[in-house]
């Protein structure tokens, strides 16, 4: 093949849109799916799940952003930004179902940029910062095994979108959950500084725990899967005092304002522009 | 090591050996890993290949500083997947340079002390979103003009991994230019910050190309090798032909008094880039060279504790294996 006409192809300009990754080349994320909510549906409820839920990945994936050309081998540069990508792909979808359901009608932007730090309903473990790698790996092993076992019920919702949402999530949770397993087994078998600094991740992410279980009822598989992957790394789940308060409230750490702040900086420093 | 004493070998190599190199060139042929290849044929692929893959991952942190920051949640999910690419492009290209023998390890370690370069262009800071369009407008339509030419390559391994990097890389010019297409429909506020990062960037980007042809020292070895297939102002031409009527389309001005259509040649005139610049950039007094160098070197040692304990574990765990050949291995 002549590479000219190879040039020719890659350069000149086209018409189509094909999406080229998940989330990535269309405008509205439930575009073609009716959006009629079902008789006898709590609205309120299900907006609460849909906005809950959005946080905690909106705010994840903005922590798994932040390791872009930070993290410490390429392979996981590539895979904290699928992960990322994901949640932000979930994200995305339980906004535009919020607004779908809300009855305001507002957009997946309006409720990740234009809403305040005391209006998020994410756990507070999704804010903390990332600390080091251990931090990182320990925090994703706990809140995919939550959102894996939560999806996992979520699937038979009466709300046919949000099931529908839930049964992408959770191939998509499975790999997520797998990739934090591992990395805890690997870190806490691996020398004695990993082993010390996984020991320290899950001691800082055992007081966060309460706070997922509050609302669902999935904490004895949760707590199943944390027991089997820390006890295969050698290192066990401290059992500690939870942290009082919870997110879900929209009682925030110290760390959430900042880190909105950053994410909102752009659309609120051109409210009225088109992107 | 093993490029190494490769080298020494192919310096005495029988001459049909390279004869038969010359004519798998000369045929169009791909040379494959286990041919014999000249020591200078290997070197330069593996220099070349090697700032290839830096540039990749140099060139994630401009705009991989905007994926926190992106207006909308789309551009956010298209800058987030847009610098993921690089980071698989970085690894492709690493693993074809390791089939020359070189080492994965060994080419970060000389990234990070200054050895080895990468592109100027990632030298430059990134000031405002609007930079993010600019950069996959300019820089990787720059980047596909170069590289296309390169997915025939002699080189195998080299010239498959460019096919996917190139057909990534024409994904990443048409989002920037789309984000760029958008802005100008916006408010003028958001025109003027297109305009200015195209002033910004349009000369580092013709810069991208390589020194004028009477100043590239290793240019002509490399064409008569097929390791390059064109000139480096062949393809700066074919750029700025290929950039005049999308700016026309997109409603800015290139920043170039002596930019115009020569009906006669049937190609634009254009000024000259400031050459001494580049080789200001080039040598390692950019406006950003050290801040690039110097990311990338905090997180490869920041993370050697992470690649000691994986690999102390897959120690460990061979080492249970060997012991209960019967059992099953642990989880992980």
């Amino acid at each position: 093949m002549s590479d000219d006409h190879l040039y020719m192809t890659l350069a000149e300009g086209h018409d189509d849109d094909t999406r080229w990754a998940y989330g990535t080349g269309f405008e509205d994320p439930l575009h073609g799916v009716d959006g009629a909510v079902p008789d006898g549906i709590d609205t309120g409820e299900l907006t609460a799940v849909c906005v809950a839920l959005a946080d905690d990945a909106l705010v994840l994936a903005q922590r798994l952003a932040e390791w872009t050309t930070r993290a410490p081998e390429l392979e996981e540069e590539v895979a904290l930004a699928n992960i990322g990508l994901d949640l932000l792909g979930q994200a995305r979808l339980l906004y535009s179902r919020a607004g779908q359901v809300d009855g305001t009608g507002r957009d997946e932007d309006a409720y990740a940029y234009f809403r305040d730090a005391d209006d998020f309903r994410n756990v507070r473990l999704a804010e903390l910062p990332n600390g080091d790698f251990a931090f990182s790996v320990a925090r994703l092993l706990v809140l995919s095994a939550w959102r894996l076992a939560h999806f996992e019920r979520l699937t038979a919702s009466d709300d046919p979108v949000l099931a529908a949402i839930a049964a992408k999530g959770v191939k998509e949770l499975s790999y997520h959950r797998q990739y934090a397993a591992e990395w805890v087994v690997r870190l806490g078998d691996g020398t004695a500084e990993s082993h010390h600094r996984m020991r320290d991740a899950l001691e800082q992410v055992a007081p966060y725990l309460d706070e997922l279980f509050t609302a669902y009822d999935v904490q004895d598989e949760v707590e199943a899967v944390l027991k089997q992957v820390t006890e295969t790394a050698g290192v066990p789940l401290p059992v500690c005092r939870p942290q009082p308060g919870s997110g879900r409230a929209g009682n925030h750490t110290e760390h959430l304002a900042p880190l909105l702040a950053e994410l909102q900086s752009v659309a609120r420093a051109h409210p009225e522009a088109t992107w | 090591m093993a490029a190494i004493h490769a080298d020494a070998s192919a310096d005495r190599a029988e001459p049909e050996l390279r004869e038969h190199f010359e004519a798998t060139i000369a045929r169009d042929q791909r040379i494959e890993p286990r041919d014999w290849m000249p020591g200078g044929y290997r070197r330069t692929l593996v220099r070349q290949i090697a700032q290839h893959a830096h540039s990749e991952i140099i060139g994630m942190q401009p705009e991989g500083e905007w994926i926190t920051r992106a207006p909308s949640l789309r551009r956010k999910a298209i800058l987030f997947a847009k610098v993921q690419d690089e980071a698989g492009h970085g690894l492709y290209l690493y693993s074809a340079a390791e089939t020359l023998g070189a080492d994965r390890s060994d080419l970060t370690n000389r990234l990070i002390e200054g050895r080895q370069k990468y592109s100027s262009i990632f030298n430059y800071p990134t000031l405002s979103f609007a930079d993010v369009g600019v950069i996959g407008w300019f820089v990787d339509g720059a980047a596909i003009c170069n590289q296309v030419p390169l997915c025939r390559s002699s080189y195998g391994p080299y010239a498959r991994a460019m096919v996917r990097i190139c057909k990534e890389e024409s994904f990443h010019q048409r989002q920037g230019y789309e984000l760029l297409l958008t802005m100008m429909r916006g408010t003028d506020e958001q025109r003027a910050m297109v305009q200015d990062a195209v002033d910004r960037w349009w000369w580092p980007s013709l810069m991208m190309f390589g020194p004028p042809d009477d100043a590239s020292p290793n240019s002509a070895q490399s064409m008569a090798w097929k390791i390059k297939r064109h000139s480096n102002d062949e393809l700066r031409q074919r750029f700025v032909d290929m950039t005049v009527p999308q700016a026309e389309k997109l409603g800015v001005t290139l920043p170039d008094p002596d930019l115009r259509w020569n009906e006669e040649r049937g190609r634009h005139d254009f000024g000259t880039p400031d050459w001494a610049e580049l080789k200001r950039v080039i040598t390692g007094d950019g406006p950003c060279n050290d801040q690039r160098t110097e990311r990338r070197r905090t997180a490869h040692e920041e993370g050697a504790w992470v690649r000691e304990a994986a690999t102390a574990h897959a120690a460990k765990q061979a080492a249970r294996t060997r012991r209960t050949p019967t059992q099953k291995g642990a989880v992980a």
